[in-house]
């Protein structure tokens, strides 16, 4: 059997995390620049056609740049308030927090605040804007469903995440494109795109035409919107914190089975929306086939994950 | 116009090597300061758990004041781990005393009410807790000794190490689980004397 010291010496993992860190600030960096630069341009462009001055665009980019700085210190706590999580303390959730304790110190990591959402449907995910202020969050079914071994899988998966500040960019994610998504989202089902599986109940108030405006705008704003998610998530993500977190945990086979649980379940998460999606352990979607959600598949398959865990 | 070439040349030739200098010096400093403060990691835990032998022995002794020689090497055990100089004699005292608490709570097996006793069966809760951080933080550890003493060992870098003293560090050594031989002396002699030669199990 392979020890920790000969994996972590051959694949030179040091190095990989570090490498992993740089890359993460600057897309933060990046994405936050694309946002306030792309909003603010379509923002300018609807206000000179409805009239507005165009001197009206430097308060735009303002706005839209303060909404990004605050969103950098903020997201982390709206991502924990939309996911519907409360923070646990030792005494409430002793297996869950030690699980916790454990994985922070055998990553060297501080210990990060706790947080449980209680639906039945398992998952998980870590949210914050470095180590230092990070939070890991369980559902009460991933508790129930899970045994120690398999939810230090989950837990060391995330860990991971918070170790090489994919927890940075994954939340201000949440927060920047997400509202984009969000709105696009909901636009779209209210016009024609979704019309066939939301049924005929359209307004066809006096609204319509503004409605179907901003809808072409977002439609136009989406595929952009899930460009930079992708940025965001990218499956090499998910494969690289199984991946070091399997390595953290020492049980690839404890994650495998958790990741297959997790799937087989096949409760969708109420609290998780197309905002919040990526940021989990496993999709908490389960509507797997519109074209939206292909758009915004924020994971890589479950097989092909537990494939890569079972060949470790 | 060669000669201030040649000057510009050697002038940035110097300043590489300087700045590479200092990087490989820091990075010596750096990976000997996260072995250390890995190693504080450990040591928390040590501490811990050595402080919570004397609360047990107490407990136990209350109701199985005889086994005396189990008391006394787990408190051997623990002394030797407070002397501990050395991270490797460090992680023998602490292998010691795993070995000699699984006795005392093998002999605990034999009285009931210790086993349902509050205190008792909190500090064997917690010391299980302390066992698995040790095992994490063992984890962390080791793998910053191996990339800083894979730092001292390798060109170029071993040879600043050389030149200021950069000794390579020791490793938390645990023993394996399954090598493990636990001995448990009975006041009466076992029932079902080993059979079979003693295999590993695992």
């Amino acid at each position: 059997m392979a020890t920790t010291g000969n994996l972590h010496g051959d694949t030179g993992e040091p190095v990989l995390v570090y490498d992993r860190i740089a890359t993460n600030k600057r897309q933060t960096w990046i994405m936050m620049l694309v946002f306030v630069v792309a909003l603010g341009a379509f923002a300018t462009l609807i206000g000179l056609v409805i009239g507005l001055p165009w001197q009206a665009a430097p308060f735009v980019f303002a706005a839209l740049g303060a909404y990004a700085a605050i969103s950098y210190y903020a997201s982390a706590g709206v991502a924990l308030a939309v996911s519907g999580a409360h923070e646990v303390t030792k005494e409430e959730e002793p297996d869950l927090y030690r699980v916790v304790e454990n994985l922070s110190i055998g990553s060297g990591l501080p210990m990060p605040k706790v947080y449980v959402i209680e639906d039945s449907a398992p998952n998980a995910f870590a949210t914050g804007r470095d180590p230092k202020h990070a939070s890991v969050t369980a559902t009460r079914g991933l508790l129930n469903k899970l045994d120690k071994s398999e939810l230090e899988g989950v837990i060391a998966h995330e860990m991971s995440h918070v170790g090489n500040y994919d927890i940075r960019v994954m939340t201000i994610t949440v927060v920047l494109v997400g509202l984009i998504a969000l709105l696009a989202d909901l636009f779209m089902r209210w016009t024609w795109f979704g019309a066939g599986s939301r049924g005929s109940n359209r307004d066809r108030g006096g609204g319509l035409a503004i409605l179907a405006i901003v809808a072409i705008i977002l439609a136009i704003l989406a595929p952009i919107a899930a460009q930079l998610i992708q940025l965001a998530i990218s499956r090499q993500r998910e494969y690289l914190a199984d991946a070091s977190g399997a390595l953290l945990c020492r049980n690839p086979d404890a994650l495998a089975r958790a990741l297959e649980k997790i799937s087989a379940d096949p409760e969708p998460l109420a609290e998780a929306n197309k905002a919040t999606a990526h940021l989990y352990f496993s999709n908490p979607l389960c509507d797997h086939d519109s074209f939206l959600n292909n758009l915004f598949s924020t994971h890589p398959p479950v097989e092909e994950r537990i494939r890569l865990l079972r060949a470790m | 116009m060669a000669v201030l070439i040649v000057v510009i040349v050697l002038i940035a030739v110097a300043v590489i090597a300087v700045v590479s200098f200092i990087a490989i010096y820091n990075g010596l400093v750096r990976a000997r300061l996260r072995v250390k403060e890995a190693w504080s990691g450990i040591d928390v835990q040590l501490k811990r758990r050595a402080s919570l032998i004397p609360n047990l022995v107490e407990t136990v002794k209350g109701y199985a004041a005889h086994e005396k020689e189990t008391f006394e090497n787990v408190t051997a055990a623990r002394a030797r781990l407070q002397q501990a100089g050395s991270p490797a004699q460090a992680a023998e005292a602490n292998n010691m005393l795993t070995q000699t608490l699984r006795t005392l709570f093998a002999v605990a097996e034999q009285y009931p009410d210790l086993k349902a006793n509050q205190n008792f069966l909190d500090l064997q809760h917690e010391l299980s807790d302390i066992e698995e951080k040790i095992a994490y933080a063992r984890q962390f550890y080791n793998t910053n000794v191996l990339s800083y003493n894979t730092k001292t060992e390798t060109f170029p870098s071993a040879i600043m190490a050389n030149m200021f003293g950069f000794q390579p560090s020791e490793f938390f050594e645990a023993e394996e689980v399954a090598r493990e031989d636990v001995k448990v002396s009975f006041a009466t002699p076992p029932a079902t004397p080993p059979a079979a030669p003693p295999a590993a199990n695992a």
